[in-house]
C-alpha cells in the first residue's frame, strides 16, 4: 500500500482516540449525541411527551451492540469482498499480460 | 443525527415524511434506470451502500465528550449522484429504527431528509465546486464527504430547533443549543469520514478505473498530482 494510505489511516485512528483524552469528561461520559438531544428537548420543552414509542427495543445494551456489530460486519464484508476481488483480478490481468503497465504500479 | 422516536410533534413528523417520500421515489427510479443501463456498476453501488452501512454503525467518541457516527453517504453521492443515495440512506435508517430503536418510524422522514437527502446533495455540490476550482481529486473528495456529513447534523439541529423553539430566543437560541450537541460533536468525525472516503475513492481509482471513467460524476475529475 502507498505510504499516504497509511498516513490517512493513522490520522483517522488519532482523530478517534484523542477525544477520549481531550474531552472534559462529562458525567457518565461519552453517551450518544442523540440522547443528549433528547435531554435538550426536555429542558427546552419540559411539557413535551413523546407520542410514539419504538415498536421493538433491543432486549439490552448487549443485544443492541450485537445488532450494530452485525450492521458494520455486513458493510465491511462487502467492502472486503470487493477489495479482494479487485486485487485478484488485477493480479490475473498482470499475469496474462506482463508487458502492460498498470495504475497500481505508480 | 437520529431524532428519537416520537420526538417530533405529529405535524412535523408528517411534514418531513411528505417532503422525503418524493425524493425516495425519485432515487429508486434513478437507481433502477442507472443499473439497467450500466449493469457493471452494480458492484460499485454495492460498495457505496456497504460503506454507508459500515460507517453509520460506528459510534465514535468526540471532543464534546459524547459519541456520534459518520453517515457514509457522501461516497455514493459522488459516484452515482445525490438521489441514488436516498434509498440507501432510507434502508440504513429503517434498519436502525425497526431493530435498534435508534431513530424511529415517526421521525424516519426527518432523518431521511437530513442524512439521505441534504447530506448527499451538499457532498455532490461541494465536489463539483471544488473540482471546478481545479484542486486535486483527493481534496475535492475529502471536502465533499466532510462538509456533507456536517451538513446532515446541522440539518438535524435545525429540524429540532424548528420543532422546539426556545421560550426566550426562539428558533435561533434553540438551534445553537442543538448545534452545540450535534454539529460540534461531529467535527472530528466528519474529518474522519472525509479521510476514509478518500481512501475508498483512491482504491476505486486504482482497481475500477474503467467503471469510474464511465461515471458522469468522475468525468468532472479534478487533476491528480503526478
Amino acid at each position: 500500500m502507498k505510504r499516504r494510505t497509511w498516513w490517512i489511516l493513522a490520522a483517522v485512528i488519532l482523530l478517534t482516540v484523542l477525544p477520549l483524552w481531550l474531552a472534559r469528561a462529562p458525567a457518565g461520559g461519552f453517551g450518544g449525541a442523540d440522547d443528549a438531544a433528547r435531554q435538550a428537548v426536555g429542558t427546552i420543552a419540559p411539557g413535551y411527551r413523546p407520542w410514539f414509542a419504538p415498536l421493538v427495543e433491543p432486549a439490552s445494551a448487549e443485544i443492541a451492540s450485537l445488532l450494530f456489530a452485525l450492521q458494520a460486519a455486513a458493510g465491511a464484508g462487502v467492502i472486503g469482498f470487493w477489495l479482494g476481488l479487485s486485487v485478484a483480478r488485477e493480479r490475473a490481468r498482470r499475469a496474462a499480460d506482463p508487458t502492460r503497465e498498470y495504475d497500481a504500479d505508480r | 443525527m437520529h431524532i428519537m422516536e416520537g420526538f417530533l410533534p405529529p405535524v412535523h413528523a408528517l411534514g418531513w415524511t411528505a417532503v422525503s417520500v418524493p425524493f425516495l421515489a425519485w432515487g429508486l427510479r434513478s437507481m433502477g434506470r442507472g443499473l439497467r443501463a450500466h449493469p457493471e456498476r452494480r458492484m460499485l453501488l454495492g460498495v457505496a451502500a456497504a460503506f454507508a452501512f459500515l460507517l453509520s454503525a460506528l459510534k465514535l467518541p468526540s471532543v464534546t465528550g459524547s459519541c456520534s457516527h459518520p453517515t457514509g453517504v457522501g461516497l455514493g453521492a459522488l459516484l452515482f449522484g445525490p438521489v441514488a443515495m436516498v434509498p440507501v440512506g432510507f434502508v440504513v435508517l429503517l434498519f436502525q429504527a425497526l431493530l435498534l430503536a435508534h431513530g424511529g418510524i415517526t421521525t424516519l422522514g426527518a432523518n431521511v431528509f437530513s442524512m439521505a437527502i441534504v447530506g448527499p446533495c451538499v457532498s455532490y455540490g461541494v465536489f463539483r465546486a471544488v473540482a471546478a476550482l481545479g484542486l486535486t481529486r483527493s481534496a475535492a473528495v475529502f471536502l465533499a464527504a466532510c462538509v456533507g456529513d456536517l451538513a446532515t447534523y446541522v440539518t438535524t439541529s435545525a429540524q429540532l430547533a424548528w420543532a422546539f423553539p426556545a421560550a426566550s430566543g426562539g428558533f435561533a437560541a434553540s438551534f445553537l443549543k442543538f448545534a452545540g450537541i450535534f454539529a460540534l460533536t461531529q467535527v472530528p468525525i466528519a474529518i474522519s469520514e472525509g479521510l476514509l472516503t478518500v481512501l475508498v475513492v483512491n482504491a476505486m481509482a486504482r482497481f475500477n478505473a474503467h467503471e469510474l471513467r464511465a461515471l458522469p460524476v468522475m468525468a468532472v475529475r479534478a487533476r491528480e498530482p503526478a
